[in-house]
């Protein structure tokens, strides 16, 4: 398998403030890489730079074969993009919008109404194709802005938190949809915010603060998650984060109600260490156990090894 | 009310506006800038009329009145033809405004006794300067043709009228429009800035957040208020000063009397600004109808640029709705007449109702809810 | 004890939308309540009513027993409500900002020094006192939110989805924040899309489309889940999850990523019976055990049954 996107040590600034640090990964044809991070890591900047739509400081980086730098146009032929924010028009019909973009991206003749046919029954929007856009709701707004990304059939597809503001059902149909087109061999780049999303991809960058601080899959991510994580159920959370907080061995105390996630340096005798300090401290506990890390954990883990705070 | 959450406001209104470049070029910059421009660019003295001769009698006589045109200020004796074929070109190409033509038996008529002529063909095109123009020229040769008539005896006419100019002496225009100035602007600024301060909370979210404290809508519509008031009021100062120290407009009343009608006006045009805003809850909307609503009527409707009495009945009746009329009336007075509160009392009592009506108006549209 | 909020038949409608339709809840005091549900589910709509700022087309909210639409501005002293949208001035700094929001609330300046040291302590926002709010990130902005939404000792916090977007370690400290809150007697009303944070609720409602879908404590709901779940990795998925949708024992199929989540009533007798019908098709199974059910289960449950209504 070859390389769909290259990227090496891009960069971008925006005056003294660096949204996108360094960036080096790649991406497998038919692959679903994610880009996980919060809002501002820089997620965004950098899919825009790899669409064209925003200009490297420094680094280089290749789409399809071609460099980001210099053929932008012909980049922008091959690849679908979906934005963030929802751009398609408001006040054109659902069929409107689609042909439009099939113009757009020079989706002509018979094949144009073949594709828009296929879209249509992709986003689930056969009977509703004169609606006003404006009147659909979110979930198929965004399946409705798949759709007309890859009207023309294209090899790479850069998706810019497509699921953001939707609610679960329709994000796992979305996901379905993301992984039909996968299968078929098209290489899909997807930034989220949502860690729970990041486990559908085959490979991950953690992204923070416009760094790459972690790249693997879902499943090697958590399970190379040196400390272990315990969950403590107490009814009185609070003072045991008072407790656990500040102790060597404990990385890092969330109280999540009525239960902690403790981290921890090893697991060792740990279970009956946390239990002793807490009992000293008066702290009833219902429950102790090692529970599997969620990504969420493996974030807080990374950036606290990259040796930085979150915050700026 | 409470003191404290008005002062809060006040305090933010003031730190938004320091740290807002354009609010502060808009609220200081531009007022002192339109002063300046309008002061030197308008004026509707006419003089120095670009007049062009065609003399063709060339005698003692005709020189003598081209002479009365020369010397009486008005006229700019530039061009001399030789042939009438000229004259259309010179009119047409608009290089003259005027055009003298003294026929050749000119001063033979006069020597006979008999009603000499001389003909002005005049520009028409700018009715105004027209106007006027064919007013002094008919004067000069009025004149002079007493002169004429009684040459050798003492002049003595049966009537002389004699007319006296109060108040503005020199008929200057810009004595005129700088006091409107005054009110046109405090108009312009005082709209469009507070039409964009509770709009661009509405549209910024977080006009929600306030609407959910304890803040009282009276509170804020007069927590904003307050520093524009204070805007208001110092470019009114600065205003006048240029007005006085550069163009040497006379200011022979009560500073402040002035200053307190001001105020007045200030609360009523800022009140409708905050009206406008309220409502549109869009900065850009507000804006446009800031616009049409206040500056143009202000502008045209005044008194600013067109006297009043002189518009059509139904006009006139309209600028009694414009309080900028009232406020010129005031700054015309203070400058120019330096009468006080005796013979004001009447504009600023209209100010004052005005002035309630848009604070209370913007008030009680200012709504503490979503639509 | 009068509870924090009581909602009866609140309902809000925009032209033909029916954002809200006739919810009816309580919240009692020191309880931290969640609003779970997805965009357009009517959680801000539920929570602008209940701050006043929103009129209810019908129905009406007691706020420690003052009711929302006759007596708003009595209920907007004893609440603190912080907005989806940014509530905070961004040409202002962290400390004028609070100073704002503490002189808004009347907060006696003796009480000042006091209670910005105890916020700070928790967002850790001291360093930043003379930043302008419009540079901080995203989750350094929410935990200014908050703490200016706190600096009045409110009896009822209001917040709409106040993790947005926001990084995991800023909402850490911003859950953290609450949960010291809610410890000290304050109610919390919080809403929330992300159905893993819903956990964390004493109590919550499942919205959809402006309705109650299911209520309770998060155990409560978990329990109430019809089945068990299996986490089953087989290629190709496609074909599994073919054979697994119209499988009599199977109660739902959903897709995770590259597995799928199997529900069934009972593990005990019906995995056998999967197994054998996957075989058969030629499916290979790599793995297949169960998993605990998560609330997001419960709401796609809640929605598949109302929406099959």
């Amino acid at each position: 398998m070859s390389a769909a996107v290259v990227a090496r040590e891009l960069t971008r600034r925006f005056g003294d403030f660096i949204a996108v640090d360094r960036v080096s990964f790649e991406v497998l044809e038919g692959e679903i890489f994610g880009f996980l991070g919060p809002n501002g890591a820089g997620k965004t900047t950098t899919i825009k730079m790899l669409a064209g739509l925003v200009r490297p400081s420094s680094g280089e980086g290749w789409v399809a074969g071609l460099d980001i730098m210099r053929e932008t146009a012909a980049i922008q032929s091959r690849i679908g993009y979906m934005s963030q924010l929802f751009s398609l028009y408001g006040d054109l019909t659902v069929e409107e919008n689609l042909a439009f973009f099939a113009r757009l991206y020079g989706v002509s003749g018979a094949l144009r109404k073949e594709r828009i046919d296929w879209a249509l029954e992709m986003a689930g929007l056969e009977d509703r194709r004169d609606r006003l856009t404006a009147e659909l709701p979110l979930g198929f707004k965004q399946r409705l802005a798949l759709g007309s990304a890859v009207l023309h059939e294209p090899p790479i597809l850069f998706l810019d938190e497509p699921t953001s503001g939707v609610d679960p059902l329709s994000r796992r149909s979305f996901w379905e949809l993301i992984y039909d087109l996968a299968s078929k061999g098209t290489t899909v780049f997807v930034t989220t915010h949502y860690m729970e999303e990041a486990e559908h991809c085959h490979r991950l960058a953690l992204m923070n603060r416009g760094r790459l601080i972690a790249l693997d899959s879902p499943k090697r991510l958590r399970d190379e998650m040196k400390s272990p994580l315990f969950e403590i159920r107490t009814p009185d959370g609070l003072r045991a984060v008072e407790a656990l907080k500040g102790l060597k061995d404990v990385l890092d105390v969330a109280l999540f109600g009525r239960a902690l996630h403790v981290t921890v340096e090893d697991a060792g005798h740990t279970v009956e260490f946390l239990r002793e300090r807490l009992r000293a401290e008066n702290v009833e506990v219902t429950g102790i156990r090692p529970i599997p890390p969620a990504l969420e954990d493996v974030f807080v883990a990374r950036v606290r090894e990259a040796g930085g705070a979150i915050v700026d | 009310m409470s003191l404290v959450r008005l002062r809060a406001i006040v305090g933010k209104e003031v730190l938004h506006l320091r740290r807002d470049p354009r609010s502060l070029i808009l609220a200081f910059l531009l007022p002192l800038l339109l002063t300046v421009l309008f002061g030197y660019a308008i004026s509707w003295d006419v003089d120095d009329i670009e007049t062009a001769v065609l003399d063709q009698d060339r005698s003692k006589a005709s020189r003598e009145l081209l002479d009365a045109f020369r010397s009486s200020g008005y006229f700019r004796l530039s061009i001399f033809l030789e042939d009438p074929s000229e004259i259309r070109g010179l009119i047409d190409r608009g290089e003259v405004r005027i055009v003298l033509v003294i026929p050749p038996d000119f001063a033979r008529d006069l020597g006979a006794g008999r009603t000499a002529r001389i003909q002005a063909i005049v520009d028409g095109t700018d009715a105004n300067t027209a106007n006027i123009a064919m007013g002094y020229a008919r004067g000069i040769v009025q004149y002079y043709s007493l002169r004429v008539a009684f040459a050798g005896a003492r002049f003595r006419p049966a009537i002389r009228a004699e007319s006296r100019v109060w108040y503005n002496e020199e008929l200057s225009s810009r004595n005129m429009i700088v006091p409107g100035l005054v009110a046109v602007i405090m108009m312009i600024i005082a709209a469009m800035l507070t039409s964009l301060t509770i709009a661009r909370e509405w549209e910024r979210g977080t006009m929600e957040q306030l609407a959910a404290t304890p803040v009282t809508r009276t509170e804020v519509v007069l927590g904003k208020m307050l520093p524009y008031i204070a805007i208001g009021l110092i470019d009114v100062v600065g205003v006048s000063v240029i007005g006085v120290l550069l163009f040497g407009v006379p200011f022979r009343g009560s500073p402040l009397l002035l200053m307190a009608l001001s105020i007045a006006f200030l609360v009523g045009a800022l009140g409708m600004g905050m009206f406008i805003s309220a409502v549109t809850r869009s900065q850009v909307l507000a804006t446009q109808v800031a616009m049409v609503a206040t500056y143009m009527p202000s502008f045209l409707l005044s008194g600013f640029m067109f006297d009043v009495k002189v518009m059509p009945r139904f006009l006139e009746w309209l600028t009694y709705l414009i309080p900028a009329r009232y406020f010129l009336v005031v700054t015309r007075g203070i400058f120019l007449k330096g009468v006080g509160f005796e013979v004001l009392w009447g504009q600023g009592l209209f100010m004052i109702a005005f002035g309630v009506a848009g604070f209370v108006g913007a008030v009680s549209v200012f709504r503490k809810e979503l639509t | 004890m009068t509870p924090a909020v009581r909602a009866s038949g609140l309902t809000k409608t925009f032209g033909r939308e029916r954002a809200v339709e006739s919810l009816s809840f309580e919240v009692q005091p020191g309880e931290l309540f969640g609003l779970v549900g997805p965009d357009g589910a009517g959680k801000s709509t539920l929570l602008r009513m209940l701050a006043g700022v929103l009129r209810p087309t019908s129905g009406d909210a007691d706020v420690f027993g003052t009711s929302v639409v006759r007596d708003p501005e009595r209920v907007k002293t004893e609440i603190a409500y912080m907005s989806q949208r940014f509530g905070l001035y961004s040409d202002l700094t962290v400390l004028e900002n609070l100073s704002f929001y503490a002189d808004l609330y009347e907060v006696p300046r003796v009480e000042r020094a006091a209670r910005l040291e105890r916020l700070f302590q928790f967002s850790s926002l001291k360093p930043f006192s003379n930043r302008l709010a419009g540079k901080l990130s995203g989750g350094m902005k929410q935990k200014l939110g908050l703490s200016c939404a706190l600096i009045h000792e409110p009896r009822l916090l209001l917040l709409d989805e106040p993790t947005f977007g926001v990084d995991p370690i800023s909402r850490r400290d911003l859950w953290l924040m609450v949960h010291e809150m809610v410890a000290r007697g304050v109610s919390a009303v919080v809403s929330t899309a992300y159905l893993d944070e819903a956990e964390r609720f004493d109590r919550l409602i499942l919205l959809h489309r402006g309705r109650i879908l299911d209520s309770g404590t998060p155990e409560e709901l978990l329990d109430r889940i019809e089945g068990e779940i299996l986490e089953l990795l087989a290629t190709p998925l496609r074909e599994a999850r073919a054979i697994l949708a119209t499988h009599p024992s199977v109660l739902r199929v959903a897709v995770f990523g590259d597995r799928l989540h199997v529900s069934v009533r009972s593990i005990a007798r019906d995995r056998s019976a999967l197994e054998a019908a996957l075989r058969e098709a030629g499916v290979a199974i790599h793995e297949i055990v169960p998993i605990a059910p998560t609330l997001e289960d419960r709401f796609i449950e809640a929605v598949e049954k109302a929406e099959a209504a």
